[in-house]
């Protein structure tokens, strides 16, 4: 042993030990396929149902489904994210890991990787099933509907992470979702342009990060080229993930009462 | 303070002076002083709730509101260079259910010493923390299909990677049978003896203070005794370590009366 290596003070992010959490997040979810096969298959469904409910109206079906091409994304890496990190939390292991020299961003970037290269799966089969499948038609790229479902995926990881933190069971980490997920949902735009709803409530929807995943899809659906308001959704739905990322590293403390 | 030694003693392991901790509205350890001297076993012995894992805690880094001096190692408790010279492991199993044995080292192992280039020396120390646990048969086992005793060997092989200087293990044996408890003991021994490490390890059964070189016993936050068990035995005139630990806790009662009447 060496002590005067020994003693240097770990650094404050290092990519290996990111990697090295993502990996381990990896292999957990490999340890339960069942939690892989119904992340994969549910939104891949739902769609199927969505384009068979609108079937003598399929204009409806391109706005909701590209839609929910971006709000998929978004709850299922909530829901396991808010999970994840709680049982990481209850079991001790988060303990742990603080006491070790892992920087907090390494242990956030590594759930963001690991969950980020899931969402790229789910989003690339649930996007390739709506467009060639089921004739989801959409003026834009493909590629654009896959990175704006990525992004909404690591806004929902972040969203996870964050509410993690004020959850002291499953139980009420699972009624997050109806509490941050569904205001979300109904003021987004899917059901209704955001235009048409009553001033009150288009206000509290131009707050709300999934607004702008719908508008930037809403985007894609209609033009060609890339927009300026699609770019600027774009940056407000990456900002907002990174914003509430940082918030959640805040709640990762190491030492507790 | 002010006195010249003509041949210092090694600097301890672990140096507490007026060291409080509160939890919530009330303090859960009072004013402790003591020292932990370097490559020995101490135990940390006391009931339930007396506040032993609280100051493991504090030494391991993860207690928040503590006040007064707690040198570990050199430096303040919680200092972020003593992250990889620490070993701690608490007394609920703290590893991933749904992992195997081996992945759930391999992991805390990358945390240690991450990169490529370490990659062989890392391999080599989750097999030797494995065989030194005893699980090597269980290697490739679910920590979650494994029977509570030896999740808690998993935690403490967790703790083993890397060969900390210290160790804090917060009641280690709890729940193991005799066999296992005798081989882990032997364990703890050989790594003061061969390894150097400086094992702290809490208890709450008393017949394990015999195997330790020194004792700390607390009661109710505060520390009782700070001495060999031999010297215990004989300060108290008792047989065995409980029953230095029960002369001790009447004698602290009795002190207490006293001077709640004469208030």
């Amino acid at each position: 042993m060496n002590p005067t290596t020994a003693s240097r003070p770990p650094a404050a992010f290092s990519p290996a030990r990111s990697l090295a959490t993502a990996a381990r997040v990896l292999r957990q979810l490999r340890h339960d396929p069942r939690t892989i096969a119904l992340m994969i298959v549910v939104p891949c469904l739902m769609l199927v149902i969505l384009r068979y409910v609108f079937d003598s109206g399929p204009h409806t079906f391109d706005t909701i489904g590209a839609s929910l091409l971006g709000i998929f994304p978004l709850i299922t890496m909530f829901l396991v994210t808010s999970i994840a990190t709680l049982r990481e939390r209850t079991s001790g292991t988060l303990e742990r890991l603080l006491a070790l020299p892992l920087g907090k961003a390494d242990l956030i970037a590594g759930y963001a990787l690991a969950f980020g290269a899931f969402a790229i799966v789910q989003s690339a089969l649930a996007t390739g099933l709506s467009v060639w499948l089921l004739g989801l038609d959409v003026t834009g790229s493909p590629w654009l509907l896959l990175l704006v479902a990525l992004l909404d995926a690591l806004l929902g990881t972040a969203l996870g992470l964050f509410v993690s933190a004020f959850a002291a069971s499953e139980f009420q980490a699972v009624q997050f979702m109806p509490a941050v997920i569904f205001p979300q949902l109904l003021l987004c735009g899917l059901f209704t342009p955001r235009s048409t709803m009553h001033p009150v409530l288009r206000a509290v929807s131009d707050v709300l990060p999934m607004s702008y995943a719908v508008d930037a899809m809403t985007q894609l659906l209609h033009h060609r080229d890339t927009t300026s308001a699609f770019a600027r959704d774009v940056l407000i739905v990456t900002a907002c993930a990174l914003l509430v990322l940082v918030l959640g590293a805040a709640t990762l403390r190491r030492r507790t009462p | 303070m002010n006195y010249v030694s003509p041949a210092p003693p090694p600097p301890a392991a672990i140096h507490a002076h007026h060291l409080t901790v509160v939890r919530g509205p009330r303090p859960v350890l009072h004013d402790l002083s003591f020292t932990v001297p370097p490559g020995r076993i101490t135990g940390l012995l006391g009931p339930s709730g007396c506040g032993k894992s609280t100051l493991m805690r504090a030494i391991a880094g993860t207690q928040a509101k503590v006040t007064g001096t707690l040198d570990v190692l050199g430096r303040p408790a919680g200092h972020p260079a003593l992250r990889t010279r620490i070993g701690y492991v608490t007394q609920a199993p703290s590893v991933y259910a749904d992992l195997t044995v081996r992945q759930n080292l391999e992991y805390f192992a990358a945390i240690l010493e991450p990169g490529r280039a370490a990659a062989d020396r890392r391999r080599a120390h989750v097999t030797r923390a494995i065989a030194d646990v005893d699980l090597t048969t269980h290697a490739d086992t679910l920590a979650g299909s494994l029977s509570g005793g030896q999740r808690s060997r998993v935690s403490l092989a967790a703790a083993l990677l890397g060969t900390p200087e210290l160790l804090v293990l917060d009641e280690p044996t709890v729940g193991l049978d005799p066999v296992l408890r005798r081989d882990l003991w032997q364990l703890f021994h050989d790594l003061a003896t061969t390894r150097g490490t400086t094992l702290l390890v809490s208890s709450h059964v008393m017949d394990e203070a015999e195997r330790c070189d020194r004792l700390l016993l607390m009661r109710e936050g505060e520390i009782l005794a700070d001495d060999t068990p031999e010297a215990l035995r004989v300060r108290t005139g008792t047989e065995t370590v409980e029953a230095a630990f029960l002369h001790l806790v009447d004698e602290a009662t009795t002190a207490a009366r006293t001077k709640e009447s004469t208030r």
